[in-house]
């Protein structure tokens, strides 16, 4: 069995707030992160994934139990020594002028330099290592304020990975970037764990993502348990499903994304296969039309050799070149009072 | 490697030749503080006086020596200590509006010296001309009083309330508190000490002896080694509290300890030359454009020396030939202060703590 490089006992987590009262978010925490693993944490918002995180890093008292780094209890550790053991990526912006990249990255080098924080040759090789490493070298000298959403938090990434620490927290690390971005960060990420045997965490919205790169999941819900288990498991078990649905939206488990119900307006029968029929289909759904077989509705669409769309409405037929078509010709049809059940 | 790593930096050489320039600005300032004035002395006389030697005139001694040296040292002590009171506080604060009055430090030493001059000595009247009221050493502990007051005041909500954010909301608050008690205190004063109050609070490099400023330098001195042992610390707060203490800042020691150290330096600069305005707020400010730098190992240094030079420097402008030392040196400050935060915000298009 390995040794986690974190682990949790007992632990509860929330707010004292004034008045002795206290907001429990969620109690007897048994977790563990593992060298090597890329955990994605999960859940809606104001389940307590950034209360979660707060706590682990040490940035708020747990209000019972215990943290534990390897062997040593957190609330033991001096916040230099902890400096060393995890790095965390916040969520919000860093808002800094007058500083370039290498700098910002430097940042990570402060729990190991000397009084007045200058770099050593060997701080700026692990800095160096580090823009290497986030594929951001080429920005060195850039001003850290003069850049986009994604490269700043590469360069915060970048900060985490110079601090050399063994676990690294962050949280919602792409939360305002574009999908390519996302992709790339996470791929750094988990790049990271597998080569440097870093027990990374993070929390996160996008669970396409998560789904594709965690190695295991962290589920966070209200007044649930804090449910783990590797993705692919936790989609078959329906747990997804548990944690997220509600009334507006479903988790499907086909393509491990959600779904919305778009309010029905009629059904429509599609023949055909391939590319076109599949966002045909989307398309559909997205307008509100049911999609179903070819005995229940008088609408029939079917896709013809040459990649057009043929609409046959009871003795009308239509020929669509493309999708937008498809919907204008639909759109004139009353196909709520004309279908069959 | 080093080789190559050495040009990624913020063009270290570029910065200490600034620092150089600015220090080379200081020692020309400081001469031409010693020697413009309302009376005419040589410079041979002057480097006479200074190197121990007899003067011409008697009296020339006594204007070099007793007048004009101790009034430049005190400008440049108080330059740099207001300074660099203002960039920990801006840094702290994570305000670039942060300076000495904000936290109300500044009123405190306001209050006490109100107390001291309107209402102790109300009966008497006694304050008349303004050497009699700054050279008074109860004016001096009056305003550590009232200064040290309020900042003991601050500290410990700083201990109770942890966010700079609130700590500096309740310091405005606290301002404009004692500044109305001030107000309150002037209404039922006397017009004789009135008078004297309001020419202490205009501000005056001129008025520290030799025997004060063997308080007025060592305990600067102290709050400007205190806030050199931050650099470190004050860098990782540009991140934001919760970066700084992943980085391993114990941040509450450090909060304590740069609150302590800014209001020390505030209040021993306006117990001994009144509240000077716009220094401690602006240097800051131009420093960091100077240096385009936002790292303290060079920022801070660099306030240090630019609050030297432009305390020498308004100071010179108050003394010119023809104002008779008669200018109040809060007016300059604040004529030369005010353009220099406009520029820099033209300039850069935004005004920020980094």
């Amino acid at each position: 069995m390995r040794s986690a490089s974190l682990h949790t006992s007992d632990l509860s987590i929330g707010y004292k707030l004034s008045h002795g009262a206290v907001n429990l978010l969620h109690q007897h925490i048994n977790l563990q992160l593992y060298p090597g693993e890329v955990i994605c944490l999960l859940g809606p918002n104001g389940s307590g994934k950034s209360t979660l995180i707060r706590t682990l890093a040490g940035f708020q008292k747990p209000l019972a139990g215990k943290v534990f780094f390897g062997n040593d209890d957190l609330s033991m550790i001096t916040p230099a020594q902890l400096a060393r053991r995890v790095s965390v990526v916040l969520t919000g912006q860093v808002e800094i002028a007058n500083t370039n990249v290498f700098s910002m990255v430097a940042y990570g080098r402060t729990p190991f330099t000397g009084f007045m924080g200058r770099l050593q040759p060997e701080d700026r090789a692990i800095v160096h290592q580090a823009l290497e490493q986030t594929g951001i070298k080429n920005l060195t000298n850039r001003k850290f304020d003069e850049l986009s959403d994604g490269e700043k938090q590469k360069v915060m990434i970048a900060k985490s990975l110079a601090q050399q620490t063994p676990l690294i927290f962050l949280d919602e690390p792409t939360a305002f970037l574009d999908f390519p971005a996302r992709v790339e960060i996470l791929k750094l990420l988990r790049q990271a764990a597998r080569s440097a045997g870093k027990a990374i965490l993070l929390s996160t919205h996008d669970l396409t993502l998560a789904i594709r790169f965690a190695d295991s999941i962290w589920m966070m819900g209200k007044e649930k348990p804090i449910a783990t288990g590797t993705p692919e498991d936790m989609v078959l078990n329906g747990e997804f499903g548990n944690y997220f649905d509600n009334p507006q939206v479903t988790f499907d488990r086909f393509s491990g994304t959600f779904t919305f119900e778009a309010e029905k307006i009629g059904k429509v029968a599609v023949a055909g296969s391939g590319l076109h029929r599949i966002w045909l289909e989307k398309a559909l759904e997205r307008k509100g039309y049911h999609v179903v077989q070819e005995t229940k509705s008088d609408c029939h669409i079917s896709i013809s050799e040459n990649q057009h769309f043929v609409v046959d409405f009871i003795n009308k037929k239509w020929i669509a070149e493309d999708i937008s078509e498809v919907l204008d010709i639909l759109k004139n049809l009353d196909l709520s009072s004309k279908t069959k059940d | 490697m080093t080789h190559a790593a050495a040009k990624y930096q913020i063009h270290p050489h570029n910065a200490v030749f600034k620092l150089l320039l600015l220090s080379l600005l200081i020692v020309i300032f400081f001469v031409i503080n010693i020697t413009i004035g309302s009376v005419m002395i040589p410079p041979g006389e002057i480097v006479r006086i200074l190197t121990g030697h007899a003067a011409t005139h008697p009296a020339w001694e006594g204007i070099v020596l007793s007048a004009r040296l101790p009034q430049a040292l005190t400008a440049m002590f108080a330059g740099a200590a207001l300074g660099v009171a203002g960039l920990i506080m801006q840094t702290l604060f994570r305000n670039p509006l942060a300076g000495p009055s904000v936290l109300g430090i500044s009123s405190g030493a306001s209050l006490g010296v109100a107390v001291m001059m309107l209402f102790i000595t109300m009966p008497a009247g006694k304050f008349i001309s303004i050497s009699h009221v700054t050279g008074n050493f109860g004016v001096v502990v009056a305003a550590f009083a009232g200064a040290f007051g309020v900042l003991l005041l601050i500290m410990a909500l700083a201990a109770r309330f942890r966010s700079p954010a609130t700590i500096l909301i309740i310091g405005i608050m606290i301002a404009y508190a004692v500044t109305a008690i001030v107000g309150i205190l002037q209404f039922y004063s006397l017009k004789e000490d009135l008078q004297a109050f309001v020419i202490w609070g205009l501000g005056s490099f001129a008025n520290v002896s030799w025997q004060q400023l063997a308080f007025f330098i060592p305990l600067l001195i102290i709050g400007i080694v205190l806030a050199l042992l931050m650099i470190k610390p004050l860098n990782a707060l540009l991140l934001g509290e919760n970066y700084a203490r992943n980085l391993g800042v114990n941040t509450r020691r450090i909060s304590l300890l740069a609150i302590f150290t800014s209001g020390l330096l505030i209040a021993v600069v306006t117990a001994y030359c009144g509240p000077i305005a716009f220094l401690g707020l602006a240097v800051p400010h131009f420093s960091r454009a100077l240096l385009r730098s936002s790292d303290h190992l060079l920022v801070m240094p660099g306030t240090l020396l630019s609050g030297m030079a432009l305390a020498l420097f308004c100071n010179l402008i108050a003394r010119l030939p023809g104002f008779d030392g008669a200018l109040p040196i809060n007016a300059i400050t604040s004529l030369i202060g005010a353009p220099v935060v406009v520029w820099i915000i033209l300039r850069r298009n935004q005004i920020s703590v980094s």
